[in-house]
């Protein structure tokens, strides 16, 4: 052949073959190794998994999209440090699934929220911030007090996340239904909330 | 990272940057078999594709960019567990509590390693920290004259106490003090006001249907309200005197309240949670339980003493 670049300017299907393997160069490189570390895999100190509860009100978090404004990523950067506390590290996110890190701040980072504030400032902030924070432009979210949980799937959500390699005992599992029954939305994600980023210590 | 992993990403990588110099060498010789300058046989509306080869500043800055990679990965870590030549990462990673955080951090410096965050926090250490260890010497009522602490005090509370107290420090209905009218749950004196920052509150109102029924609540809400001058129905405010006992613990025979138990005074027609007769009886039927959170780790004790200084200039 003359012109052997020819070849490839000719055949669109080649020429996505060799792409592929040119990008997923980049992917071998920054993925992959990173799977296999243990500094990603091993969980801080003081790690627990989720109470029933709290899975609950996190499962709550996910439906009402709170990623989409809240992030829960503290990077180490002083200016974010002082105000959100320590920067997050890998070991708190081992048994998130799927993780909640968001990538965008309408509202402040969420990550080590709890215990920042008290149960009752929550609960008069979810329904309507502006009855506390009168600068505030999050929606409220009135109707988490009125919708019970049932607490129908908790288990199963549980046994899910035991598959994940998250330590639930069978205790736990058993006893999610009762711990969970009667209790509203607004308990359990506040529940979740106050449970946030305390258990780098 | 193992050693395994080292060689993967320092093969995989090098080798793509020497690959890029090959390919670049490559496509610089003319494989056409058609003269440089002359047309390499299409033709669309008048317009031609000659075989020019590639631009010389182009090939420049490819060279470059090669260039610079390897003086990059030289530098900085990006080969797997090579630290780069200046030891520079962003910050300590590897962390499974704040003990190894503060240790991670102390052997950094030891070993003379650039660890950027810890570098930002030296920095604004040795600015700041003059300052408010400075402040912290000075006591509060002192303090509390000097404008410029005043200000450090407001920005302190616009970013951590502003959320349940407002910006304006007037509080908000449903348990969120105001910290302007000298009116204190827990003492307004500077060290009182540094405990209550310090340790937090946690305040216990109990719930009094059980013990009273709802006809006992109508007559102490009655009894409560008429203590700060309002005008209530006698024979229940008569009753509700006489159930006070119960509440005389907390807040006294006369009802001015207890600041060592936080219990506030009922006599002064303010309220924290309201002062409606909906609001008390709601008050007495649930309980309250206020929360003020401490805030010892997230802000110090010598910031605690300028935001102190800061809620203490409010009403004095």
């Amino acid at each position: 052949m003359k012109n052997p670049h020819e070849l490839i300017e000719k055949n669109v299907g080649l020429l996505t073959v060799l792409i592929l393997i040119a990008i997923s160069f980049g992917a071998m490189v920054q993925i992959t190794p990173l799977m296999f570390q243990q500094q990603v895999m091993e969980p801080v100190k003081n790690l627990r998994p989720y109470t029933a509860l709290e899975l609950e009100g996190r499962d709550i978090y996910i439906r009402e999209g709170c990623v989409g404004c809240h992030s829960q990523m503290i990077r180490p950067f002083r200016a974010e440090t002082e105000r959100y506390g320590h920067y997050s590290v890998a070991g708190e996110s081992v048994w998130e699934h799927p993780f909640l890190w968001g990538s965008k701040r309408t509202g402040p980072d969420l990550a080590r929220v709890g215990g920042r504030y008290s149960d009752e400032w929550h609960r008069v902030h979810l329904r309507n911030p502006r009855d506390v924070v009168p600068e505030s432009n999050m929606p409220g979210f009135p109707w988490l007090e009125e919708n019970t949980l049932t607490g129908e799937l908790t288990a199963e959500k549980m046994e899910v996340f035991r598959g994940f390699g998250v330590p639930y005992t069978d205790e736990d599992i058993a006893g999610a239904k009762a711990a969970v029954q009667g209790k509203t939305e607004m308990q359990a994600l506040i529940a979740y909330l106050q449970s946030l980023g305390t258990h780098l210590q | 990272m193992s050693m395994f992993w080292t060689i993967w990403i320092s093969v995989i990588t090098l080798g793509s940057i020497i690959g890029c110099y090959f390919l670049l060498r490559w496509c610089l010789s003319n494989k056409t078999g058609v003269a440089e300058g002359e047309s390499m046989g299409h033709e669309f509306d008048g317009i031609e594709e000659i075989n020019n080869p590639l631009p010389k500043w182009w090939t420049i800055m490819f060279y470059i960019t090669i260039v610079w990679g390897l003086i990059y990965l030289a530098l900085y870590p990006g080969l797997g567990s090579w630290q780069g030549l200046w030891g520079w990462k962003s910050s300590n990673q590897n962390i499974q509590s704040l003990e190894e955080s503060r240790q991670a951090r102390a052997d950094a410096a030891e070993q003379g390693l650039l660890v950027q965050y810890d570098r930002e926090l030296d920095v604004a250490a040795e600015k700041f920290d003059p300052i408010f260890e400075a402040y912290a010497q000075v006591p509060i009522e002192e303090l509390a004259n000097d404008p410029e602490a005043i200000k450090v005090g407001q920005r302190l509370f616009l970013q951590n106490c502003s959320q349940c107290h407002g910006s304006d420090a007037r509080g908000q209905n449903g348990g969120f003090p105001n910290l302007t009218d000298d009116d204190w749950l827990y003492g307004g004196s500077p060290a009182k006001i540094k405990e209550t920052l310090i340790m937090g509150r946690q305040a216990a109102m109990p719930a009094w249907l059980d013990a009273m029924g709802e006809q006992g609540i109508d007559e102490v809400v009655a009894y409560v309200l008429s203590l700060s001058g309002r005008d209530v129905d006698q024979e229940l405010k008569q009753a509700g005197k006489a159930r006070f006992a119960a509440c005389a613990a907390c807040h006294g025979m006369d009802g001015k309240g207890n600041q060592a138990l936080g219990a506030p005074n009922l006599t002064d027609n303010i309220w924290l949670y309201g002062g409606s007769q909906r609001a008390v009886t709601e008050t007495l039927t649930y309980g309250r339980n206020g929360v003020m959170p401490s805030f010892k780790k997230t802000l110090g004790e010598d910031k605690i003493h300028v935001v102190a200084t800061y809620v203490y200039s409010l009403s004095n």
